[in-house]
């Protein structure tokens, strides 16, 4: 029999901001312990939340950024559960009037070949609602220790429908949010600062089979890669057993990423009762259209949308956009270039992906802390282009812009990297060429086109680098006929 | 001079202060002294700080000489009921599971007092987490009646209103949750006022029940308890619940609206059964008062009265099970012992069964049930549901009527032990005060008369943020009774 | 609610994780239960059309603007700690 799995996601976000969702404590990640606390942070008696209007700016905006509706209502409940982490033993989030209804992810997933756009899909969300976040828990052998720092930065839980069938569709699905979030500028979700976190719920069925099969919640899933390899290993755990003709028992286990593996965390899920309420202490929302329009206004081109455009109007590969793409920075950084070289864009392109990423990592500087900028890109593609310099010379003037902050022309002067000889010298090569190398002219005549590069590699050699290929082409060719 | 200073009215105190007749320091140290001389036998106060009082005092006398006096309650000793947060002091909320916590930060009416100059005093006891109507249900002792020692002061803010009563304070602070303020003003012959709900900041209050909660004034004339009132009252951007509207000058209602002729509503449902015939004919008096001076009476009806009662302890406890949660021995309450070391049994269950009272216990438990799976739309969704019921009867009433007059308690205040082992019928005694919480409408009570020996009230119950009708109507009474003077023998 | 209304009581207290002794449960059922079918009147009222309260006053959208305000100095917070170390609070190992 064929099995398939069912995957949904629940997706747990920061918000960025600088105080905390209910209240003025600065929210932030790397402070000593017990840091960031206040009254409502730490629970004690008579503390009031109090909403934090950047929170709600923020998640209407990933609202918008991910295809939901926005209610013109919403409200805060109390999910009521002891654990330590939690100041006052219930989180603040939304049950029945979520900010946030329906949307979906575009996602894409793996081409055939990294150089072809793979297929794209739309993945299903259920609801994304505004909640604070709790303390961290540090285990010792002995006893845990409960720092409340993070207690009350704003989180917002995106929750997918049943909609993903594979670890990779699960990856796709947290790229693509990563992505937009970050272009949105709402969260830098990097998950080892816990800004990003998923569980996944995980069921196997018989292909056919209409109801799913018993779900699984899988966590600790504490990358995106661990999402993939986490929910993989469980798919195949989950088919194994059915295969083997037992049957699988809704549970939660972990992900253990250095053993590679799942384990059972907690057999049955002792049906929580977490006696949701309005929460008293807070108003409701109400949301008008001048609100969703003005943030909708503040949300920039999506990934997806930009990369398409890339390749229409700049007529860029896919793999030159793949790179580019997913850094927001470093795509506006080349297409203000490319704005004032459309015809060049290829090649601005491939020096950014290629020459400016390799030396930001060698060096590691970030694009806004090196010296390049977009008219360096310009000049070096000007130079390239009016045949001052060859390609491969180029490379090495990127490296001294890269280093120097000169635009291209002043490294060109100052290396004496232009030409110091005329047509007839670079002829005089050519016949030299021909002179010396009886044995590729032969495979070029009888038809080897190829042949001709030997003759080329001569010249350039000759010229020490500095002549034109494009110039030294056609004179082979004529003087050969 | 100082051995009368205790029962003389803040207002009195004022100019005696303002004409530098006597002194901060002075009226402090009387209330200081009056207070160890009675308290032994009322037990109004869980703690109090006798230098850090005179060292506020001092500061008051310093402002005062160089003329910088902030207003008429600069220097004088306000009684604070152990359930609002002041930075540096215990708070308790008279419960084991607080015994040892001292509050990091100011609530905002203890800002407020603070900056108008007030000698806070003392942290008075209350029914734990003003719980109560008795305040039988402290964990740190009982307080007396001081109008019969063997009677319960009221409760929730039963400390509050035996110290106004016996001399311990001139005025206090008290907490409204069902009638808290106001059932143990009248029953220890005091005044006592529940705001509008969102007059005053909840922001430092430990919370009962959220949707309910007032801070308040009490005090032995109601000029005294509206200046208190002026000095708390006011939007708070911490309190989201707080409501952004002018304060009026709430002494100067007095005057300003001496004389109108009022239009009375008196609701059937409370006049019906009364506990006890004597706190009718008190309020029976109270209303022919008006009559005489020209006030006009409707007879109106709250028809969901009834429910009150059964709706109140469904939206009470259930926000009580949730607020309280947070006391469970990790961040700064009691901790069961057995948990200092790696015990691995539940350390929640332990500090809590310690750590709370049983009535506590018991309406944590009936709270945590209404908002259980499977029930919350029976017990929650139909109690607020039946609170706008109760809500639109108070809104409907005040078409007509400028204001509702009733009787404060059925019944004067009831000897010690008398409900503790029938919790129904504690609560059942809170019938009259219990629907303006619900409804968010302010309520006075001021003194009527007598029953039994003991002072009962007369409830005033006005439209939302109406106090000022409430301080101008409570007042006219007053000024033509004696009730304001007349005082417990001790 | 047409049977008479009665708490699990083991189940409630174990929700609102207090332990109770055996007295302790058999007195709160018998009154919880008095309390509950006193609370059953409720059930006469039609309440099909009444909108629920949850807040006395219908104000919407009360929020302050993101700004950072001082927060407690962690020595104050740690300082009603039933125990503490390295300016954490220490509680038993957690097993979820």
């Amino acid at each position: 029999m064929e099995y398939e799995a069912v995957i949904g996601l629940e997706v747990h976000v920061q918000i960025k901001t600088e105080s905390k969702i209910f209240s003025g404590s600065r929210a932030g990640y790397g402070y000593e312990p017990n840091e960031l606390v206040d009254p409502v942070v730490m629970g004690l008696p008579g503390s009031l939340p109090v909403m934090n209007k950047a929170a709600l700016d923020g998640i209407i905006k990933a609202g918008l950024a991910l295809n939901c509706d926005i209610p013109d209502t919403c409200k805060w409940d109390r999910k009521n559960y002891f654990y330590p982490d939690s100041p006052n033993n219930y989180q603040i989030t939304q049950y029945d009037q979520p900010i946030c209804d329906g949307g979906f992810v575009e996602i894409e997933l793996e081409g055939e070949t990294r150089a072809v756009m793979g297929e794209h899909r739309k993945v299903a969300l259920t609801r994304i609602h505004l909640e604070n976040d709790v303390g961290k828990l540090n285990h010792f052998s002995e006893d845990s220790l409960v720092d409340y720092n993070r207690a009350f930065t704003p989180l917002m839980e995106i929750v997918s429908e049943p909609d993903m069938h594979s670890g990779e569709e699960a990856f796709a699905f947290l790229t693509a949010i990563r992505q937009t979030m970050i272009y949105c500028g709402v969260s830098d979700c990097d998950m080892e600062k816990g800004q990003m976190r998923a569980d996944a719920n995980i069921s196997v069925r018989p292909v056919g089979q209409k109801e799913l099969g018993a779900k699984i919640e899988l966590k600790n899933l504490n990358s995106i890669t661990g999402v993939k390899n986490g929910i993989e290993y469980e798919i195949k755990r989950q088919t194994q057993e059915l295969k083997k003709g037992r049957t699988i028992t809704q549970a939660t286990w972990r992900w253990d990423a250095d053993q590679g593996r799942t384990e059972l965390m907690r057999e049955k899920e002792d049906a929580h009762d977490y006696r949701y309420f309005p929460d008293p202490d807070l108003m409701p929302v109400r949301i008008d259209d001048e609100w969703r329009n003005w943030i909708r206004a503040e949300i920039p081109e999506l990934p997806f949308d930009k990369q398409r455009r890339f390749m229409d109007e700049y007529a860029l590969p896919y793999t030159i956009t793949s790179v580019l793409v997913p850094d927001r920075v470093l795509s506006d950084f080349f297409e203000t270039a490319a704005k004032q070289a459309p015809q060049s864009a290829q090649a601005l392109g491939n020096y950014v992906t290629n020459d400016l990423l390799r030396e930001l990592s060698e060096s590691s500087q970030s694009l806004a802390d090196c010296r390049i900028t977009p008219d360096h890109l310009l000049s070096l593609v000007a130079a390239v282009e009016k045949g001052t310099i060859t390609k491969q010379i180029a490379k090495d003037v990127f490296v001294e812009m890269f280093n120097s902050g000169e635009l291209a022309e002043a490294v060109i002067d100052r290396k004496g990297l232009k030409p110091d000889f005329d047509e007839d010298q670079v002829k005089v090569w050519c016949q030299e060429a021909i002179d010396e190398n009886p044995r590729p002219i032969e495979d070029f005549k009888s038809g080897n086109e190829k042949a001709l590069n030997a003759l080329l590699g001569q010249v350039m050699k000759k010229s020490r680098g500095k002549a034109n290929p494009q110039a030294v082409n056609p004179m082979l060719r004529s003087l050969l006929s | 001079m100082s051995q009368d200073l205790h029962y003389k009215s803040a207002a009195a105190l004022a100019s005696l202060l303002d004409s530098k007749e006597i002194s901060s320091v002075e009226l402090t140290q009387a209330i200081i002294d009056r207070t160890q001389a009675v308290d032994d036998r009322v037990n109004a106060f869980n703690s109090f700080d006798a230098e850090d009082a005179l060292s506020q005092a001092t500061q008051s006398d310093e402002r005062r000489s160089q003329g910088g006096a902030l207003g008429p309650l600069d220097g004088i000793p306000v009684g604070i009921k152990d359930v609002l947060a002041v930075k540096g002091q215990p708070l308790t909320c008279s419960s084991k599971i607080l015994e040892n916590f001292v509050s990091p930060y100011d609530a905002t009416c203890i800002e407020n007092l603070k900056r108008s100059g007030a000698v806070l005093w003392g942290r008075l006891n209350m029914d734990e987490f003003a719980m109560g109507s008795s305040t039988e249900n402290s964990a740190t002792k009982t307080t007396s009646n001081p109008w019969n020692l063997d009677c319960v002061p009221g409760g929730s803010s039963g400390g509050s209103a035996a110290a106004v009563s016996a001399g311990e304070a001139p005025i206090a602070l008290g907490s409204d949750t069902g009638g808290s303020i106001r059932q143990p003003a009248s029953h220890c012959g005091v005044v006592g006022l529940k705001p509008t709900y969102g007059r005053v900041s909840r922001y430092g209050l430990a919370a009962f029940a959220s949707s309910l909660d007032q801070v308040g004034p009490m005090g032995r004339t109601v000029q005294d308890v509206a200046e208190l009132l002026q000095a708390i009252s006011g939007y708070d951007r911490r309190d989201s619940t707080s409501y952004k509207i002018d304060v009026p000058d709430f002494p100067g209602a007095i005057e300003r609206l001496k004389g109108k002729k009022w239009i009375f509503g008196l609701p059937k449902e409370y006049f019906a059964q009364a506990g006890s015939a004597a706190p009718l004919a008190a309020v029976e008096e109270a209303i022919a008062y008006y009559r005489s001076i020209g006030c006009e009476f409707k007879e109106i009806s709250l028809p969901h009265t009834e429910y009150a009662v059964a709706t109140y302890y469904i939206v009470a406890t259930a926000e009580a099970s949730s607020n309280l949660a947070r006391y469970d021995g990790i961040r700064y309450t009691h901790r069961a012992e057995a948990f200092d070391g790696k015990d691995s049994v539940d350390i929640y269950h332990q500090s809590r069964a310690e750590g709370f009272g049983e009535e506590v216990k018991r309406r944590v438990i009936l709270g945590t049930y209404v908002l259980s799976s499977g029930y919350y739309d029976a017990y929650y969704l139909k109690a607020q549901k039946t609170r706008t019921l109760i809500r639109q009867d108070f809104e409907n009433a005040f078409q007509e009527v400028d204001a509702i007059l009733a009787p404060t308690s059925p019944n004067p205040a009831f000897k010690k032990g008398t409900h503790t082992e029938d919790p129904l019928s504690m609560y059942l005694s809170d019938i009259y005060t219990i629907s303006a919480n619900l409804a968010g409408i302010p309520g006075l009570s001021v003194p009527c008369g007598y029953a039994d020996g003991l002072p009962v009230g007369l409830q005033i119950i006005g439209k939302p943020f109406h106090e000022e009708d409430l301080v101008a109507i409570g007042h006219t009474f007053e000024s033509a009774h004696s009730y304001c003077d007349e005082h417990p023998d001790l | 609610m047409s049977e008479k209304p009665h708490i699990d009581i083991d189940k409630v207290a174990d929700l609102a994780r207090i332990a109770l002794t055996d007295a302790e449960k058999e007195k709160f059922s018998s009154q919880l239960d008095s309390i509950l079918g006193y609370i059953d009147k409720l059930n006469e009222l039609d309440t099909g059309h009444v909108e629920p309260t949850a807040h006395p006053h219908s104000i919407e959208n009360v929020w302050r603007e993101d700004r950072t305000e001082a927060e407690l100095p962690t020595s104050e917070a740690l300082k009603n700690a039933p125990k503490q170390r390295q300016n954490m609070f220490v509680v038993p190992k957690v097993v979820e």
